[in-house]
């Protein structure tokens, strides 16, 4: 009993937080993508004008974030390194991994 | 030198397995066990090493699929060292480092300079040009080509032509030369003799291996166009981490094994990345290949050592 009560609390916390986080990132709409098994998850993300998208390499495999007209570059991220990137302008915006040119995807800033 | 215990305890590990040569007569590809060329009274039909070649050294990589890549950098750089007959050159055919840091450059280029050969070639690969530009690579080893990457030279008689094919990538394609080098590479080659042996060397391989996992190069119809006529050419990469030849008329393709990890063949699991193998199997997948000339020959040799 003492254990749900406990579990019970720390579920009620995390809903707290997971609301407030939720409500901040809402505001933002700041969007994560994960690159694993080589490929981007999710390939298309929609977000709006000045949101910040930060992308995660889960692969033992380096990958790169590199924007096809040279908005945005990464370095050669390792396994668990993050790179973001805010997005100020509308548009479509393509983007690959160098190391790896089929892994394509897109990120639409409206 | 026969009794040099460096060069006797590689020839030992030169088992079944361990390595094979090939002999290219006529456009024909005839394979050997290694152990067989090193055997007493060999060396005259192998002829003379004109070059080693070694690929894919990681440097700065440290996760399970080997924890050490100095150390198995060193060890093949011990090998060569030990050859019975020193090559004239090497070549790197990039991948020098993981992560193309500053760092991992000067590490490398500090324990290849314990090559006891006479000149160091090397064409960068997709992990040493990150940045986009290759700006930490060329400050190393542009000199040869002032800082382009594409460059030729002749030795021994025969043509050896350095390409890049991983600068220019399309979204979802291939590698490629690009126009450029493309056009650079024409005029460098005509007016050649037939005759001369040609060799290419470049990161990527220049023929299709599987599209699926980028392991070919876009243009590579435009430079067989061009070096079709040649009686002897031999096409020299890294990137796959393993041993794909090809013979196709005159033309030999090979990739190298990587000195650091290797990969699956391919297609095999959801992409070209670290293959982790049981440590003891690990040397026998890394090595280093080398290229002689037959003395009655005018064709070229490729001779493949394994680690272990």
């Amino acid at each position: 009993m003492r254990f749900s009560a406990t579990h019970c609390a720390l579920a009620a916390f995390a809903a707290v937080s997971l609301t407030a986080v939720g409500a901040a990132f809402a505001a933002t709409g700041d969007a994560s993508v994960t690159i694993k098994n080589f490929d981007f998850h999710p390939m298309a993300i929609s977000v709006p004008v000045g949101a910040t998208v930060t992308w995660k390499n889960l692969d033992g495999e380096p990958h790169t974030v590199t924007s096809t007209d040279g908005a945005f570059r990464s370095d050669a991220l390792d396994e668990d390194d993050t790179f973001s990137f805010r997005f100020t302008k509308p548009g479509v915006y393509k983007y690959l991994c160098t190391i790896h040119p089929r892994m394509v995807a897109s990120v639409t800033v409206k | 030198m026969d009794h040099d215990p460096t060069r006797r305890g590689a020839l030992q590990c030169l088992g079944l397995g361990a390595g094979t040569l090939f002999a290219l007569n006529g456009g024909v590809l005839s394979g050997f066990d290694l152990a067989e060329a090193a055997a007493p009274g060999a060396a005259g039909q192998i002829g003379t090493p004109l070059f080693v070649q070694i690929s894919d050294s990681h440097i700065g990589f440290n996760k399970e699929a080997n924890p050490d890549v100095v150390a198995t950098l060193n060890r093949t750089i011990d090998l060569v060292n030990g050859l019975p007959r020193q090559p004239a050159f090497a070549l790197h055919t990039g991948d020098v480092t993981h992560l193309s840091k500053a760092a991992q450059f000067d590490l490398a280029s500090q324990l290849l300079s314990r090559l006891r050969v006479t000149e160091l070639h090397v064409v960068p690969g997709e992990h040493d040009v990150t940045d986009g530009q290759g700006t930490e690579f060329f400050a190393r080893f542009g000199a040869a080509s002032k800082g382009r990457g594409y460059y030729s030279f002749d030795h021994g008689g025969a043509h050896m032509v350095a390409l890049v094919n991983v600068m220019q990538f399309k979204p979802g394609g291939l590698a490629s030369l690009g126009d450029d080098q493309l056009a650079w590479l024409k005029d460098d080659l005509s007016g050649r003799p037939a005759s001369q042996p040609i060799v290419l060397f470049a990161h990527m391989p220049m023929w299709s291996i599987y599209e699926p996992w980028g392991w070919g190069s876009s243009d590579s119809d435009q430079v067989m166009a061009l070096i079709r006529r040649f009686g002897s050419v031999t096409v020299l990469n890294g990137h796959i981490h393993q041993i794909v030849s090809k013979v196709e008329g005159n033309v030999t393709f090979h990739t190298a094994r990587s000195t650091a990890y290797p990969q699956p063949a391919a297609g095999v699991g959801p992409g070209p990345g670290p293959l982790v193998v049981p440590s003891d199997r690990l040397p026998s997948m890394l090595g280093v290949t080398t290229v002689s000339r037959a003395p009655l020959h005018k064709s070229l040799r490729l001779t493949d050592t394994a680690l272990a």
